[in-house]
């Protein structure tokens, strides 16, 4: 997977910091901001998440013309048996090496991690997947390298199953 | 405003609460913004009827965002240089997260102080949702 333009846009950032609860004027007031160091709105520090947006490909959003594994009028859209839910987010990294501003375009290459396998709490087979995502400005500096840890459980999740 | 080396020692905490009650439509509201709209966070149906949880739940980056808050709120701004997490439990409508900030470390690297920080968000029931670490450049 990668990104070609991811464009850090204002009103994104705005929308981003409002669902994390977040209302650090520096996230929407472009005048507030001009004022502080970074001189201009910058990202929150898990803001680079929201490149799913940016993604064609993106498994986790419904594509124009195609099934959706979403409730539809019954508890899936799909017409032929469902897949996995595509598992669970287990770890999160960030480093960052560069101030991410409203106005920067990025782009984003994925360079695949590791894999292995954990014995789940409640028995059957964890299998961890790690891909490490750098995202670069327009200048082509590094601006922030993300290591994402996914993990799937081997028997589809039941209530009193929580190995998230 | 920037944290001052000469103001810290190892062993201080700081913390916030980082979410009140957390709603559904606050779960929607970073499906939308983050553009993961996996069902397992926003569809009742799906998740309770084919999924087989108790109900929806967060994702772990609505957790890692608002305990991001807590650490932006108190270092400032564009301080952090490392920021990262494991997601320790799920997070569940109704929640109600404290997140906090102890310092493990105040070093000096090629002349700029940094603090190194454990980072811990547990729910009302005092259940660790998130365990991580952190690192910021702070002032001499």
């Amino acid at each position: 997977m990668a990104i070609e333009k991811f464009p850090i846009e204002a009103g994104h950032i705005m929308m981003f910091a409002r669902a994390i609860g977040d209302d650090n004027p520096i996230y929407y007031d472009d005048e507030y901001a001009r004022t502080t160091d970074s001189g201009a709105v910058i990202a929150p520090p898990t803001f680079v998440q929201s490149s799913a947006q940016f993604d064609p490909d993106y498994f986790l959003r419904p594509k124009i013309g195609e099934e959706w594994f979403g409730s539809a009028k019954g508890p899936t859209g799909l017409t032929k048996k469902p897949e996995s839910s595509g598992g669970l987010h287990a770890e999160q990294h960030f480093e960052y090496h560069r101030q991410l501003k409203a106005g920067d375009v990025l782009t984003a290459t994925v360079i695949p991690g590791e894999t292995w396998e954990k014995q789940g709490r409640r028995g059957g087979k964890l299998t961890f997947v790690e891909s490490i995502t750098e995202f670069r400005n327009q200048n082509g500096d590094l601006v922030v390298t993300a290591r994402g840890v996914g993990v799937r459980t081997e028997r589809p999740a039941d209530s009193t199953t929580k190995e998230s | 405003m920037a944290l001052k080396v000469s103001e810290l020692t190892v062993g201080d905490v700081h913390e916030e609460e980082v979410v009140r009650n957390l709603s559904r439509t606050q779960i929607v509201q970073y499906a939308g913004a983050s553009g993961d709209y996996n069902p397992l966070h926003t569809d009742e149906i799906f998740t309770t009827q084919l999924a087989g949880y108790p109900s929806v739940f967060a994702h772990g980056m609505l957790s890692m965002g608002a305990t991001g808050k807590m650490l932006t709120n108190w270092l400032g701004d564009g301080r952090l240089t490392k920021y990262g997490v494991r997601f320790t439990a799920q997070v569940w409508p109704g929640d109600t997260l404290v997140a906090k900030a102890t310092i493990t470390g105040l070093r000096e690297e090629n002349g700029q102080q940094l603090m190194d920080l454990e980072v811990s968000t547990t729910n009302e029931a005092g259940l660790e949702v998130i365990k991580g670490t952190a690192t910021a450049r702070i002032d001499p």
